[in-house]
């Protein structure tokens, strides 16, 4: 869910772009974090933990926790909180550790 | 390459300090590992208090939008966005990952401004999605303009848990309540008595039990704590959420600080473990200050004088500078005792002497 009415801020239109999640195309701004779009859209279950294999979410928000670790475009451990959307990035739920060979 | 003043770090103390040290004729290298500056001003939308001379009466966020211009304007400054500060060696060469590319630089002075990060609280399935730091749901409804959910129980009732509950009121989320540990809210009343007029219960003396939920946040369960902070059987109330916030605190990003080298001391008044400092707020390493929250968890507008004293003592130090900065340098130190000075600070102070000058000097 996005904000469209806010007695503060105005948050101007920008450039929408889509992109690939686990298979499902959705759509984004350009330029904003990978889990803002992802939370636009409802998604909260970024990957699963190593060995509890428990379902981890958005915590920090700015780059420090690891909470929020994705495969992006086949690259794994991703912080998808920072790193920005691009059109036609592949954003895939992390499993574990991620495959890097 | 070489400079005069490297900073780590652009949030308030590390704006302030580059500012100041420029003006002061110091060649300053600002370090941001973020592709923007402001650190956590820009996510501030409520007024800040204090006097004029620390921005009374602005929002953080158009207080970060004029530091950022100056900076960008400023003669003798240089800005890395991107860029994350690696490591600080015996021989006085930082690391840094400039947009992806390994650079070496040598400043005269370092000054670290790096900050700090959210605090977590242990519970029963504290791990689920729909449990986020109060930074956290500020930076993606204030910067980025996305909801966090429809309805959020807010822990914790000092001053960032009840602004962060008011700024969801704002942007159309409901606040099921606001919970504290303690047996009084930690927040100015000016905040507390603002969201109870808009119908959040705040309940003080009571903590999270347990959260529940299945792939996210469903729903979270509260009781009550005694004066000796053990929970009261039968205290219990449950709230249908799909969000909860923390507010439970901070801890500063010290890191570079440990790797440094520089004297430690676990200040729980000041958020942890914290750097021992003088009044210039030199580390016990001749050449590492340090500024804002990685110094001790306070609020932006000491981070930001905090970065003046900085910025000046270290633009002093290395030699040369454009006039006698000493005047402006020891206005800068009264004007933060007199920030420091009310009754709200007493923790503060309490802290502050564990790890001021003479602590210094008997470890060093």
């Amino acid at each position: 869910m996005r904000i469209t009415n806010h007695p503060i801020l105005a948050f101007p239109e920008r450039e929408k772009v889509l992109f690939i999640f686990d298979g499902e195309t959705l759509e984004g701004f350009s330029g904003e974090p990978i889990v803002a779009a992802l939370h636009a859209a409802g998604v909260r279950v970024l990957r699963h933990s190593l060995r509890h294999k428990r379902p981890r979410g958005l915590f920090c928000a700015i780059g420090n926790c690891s909470s929020c670790l994705m495969t992006v475009d086949g690259l794994p451990n991703v912080r998808v909180c920072t790193e920005p959307l691009q059109a036609g990035m592949k954003v895939e739920t992390q499993k574990g550790r991620g495959e890097v060979l | 390459m070489k400079t005069d003043i490297a900073i780590i770090g652009a949030g308030p103390a590390g704006l302030v300090a580059a500012l100041h040290a420029a003006r002061a004729g110091a060649r300053v290298l600002l370090l941001e590992r973020f592709p923007y500056l402001g650190g956590q001003l820009i996510k501030q939308t409520h007024k800040f208090f204090g006097s004029r001379s620390e921005y009374a009466g602005e929002r953080g966020v158009d207080i970060a939008g004029r530091l950022i211009g100056e900076v960008n304007a400023a003669d003798r400054v240089t800005v890395w966005e991107d860029s994350a500060a690696l490591g600080y060696y015996p021989d006085g060469v930082l690391t840094v990952r400039h947009q992806g590319e390994f650079r070496t630089i040598l400043p005269g002075k370092l000054i670290v401004a790096t900050g700090a990060a959210e605090k977590s609280l242990v519970f029963p399935n504290n791990d689920l999605p729909g449990i986020y730091g109060a930074g956290a749901v500020q930076t993606l409804m204030n910067v980025y303009g996305v909801l966090p959910g429809k309805r959020l129980l807010m822990v914790g009732a000092g001053n960032i848990g009840v602004i962060v509950a008011y700024q969801l009121l704002q942007a159309g989320v409901e606040v099921a309540a606001i919970i504290e540990a303690g047996p009084a809210v930690g927040c100015y009343q000016v905040h507390a008595a603002k969201v109870e007029r808009c119908g959040v219960p705040i309940y003080t003396s009571h903590t999270v039990k347990h959260a529940q939920g299945g792939s996210s946040l469903e729903g979270v369960v509260i009781c009550r704590l005694d004066s000796d902070w053990r929970p009261v059987a039968g205290t219990e109330k449950e709230f249908a959420v799909d969000g909860m916030c923390l507010a439970v605190g901070l801890s500063p990003l010290t890191e570079l600080l440990w790797q440094a080298g520089c004297k430690m001391c676990y200040v729980p008044e000041l958020g942890g473990n914290i750097p021992l400092r003088d009044d210039d707020l030199l580390t016990s390493h001749p050449d590492i200050y340090v500024a804002g929250d990685v110094a001790g968890i306070e609020e932006a507008s000491t981070a930001m004088v905090e970065g003046k004293i900085a910025g000046l003592a270290a633009a002093l130090a290395s030699g040369d500078p454009a006039a006698d900065l000493r005047p402006e340098l020891t206005a800068a130190k009264a004007q933060l005792r007199a920030l420091r000075a009310g009754p709200l600070s007493a923790k503060i102070r309490k802290g502050l002497a564990k790890v001021t000058k003479s602590a210094l000097a008997e470890v060093v």
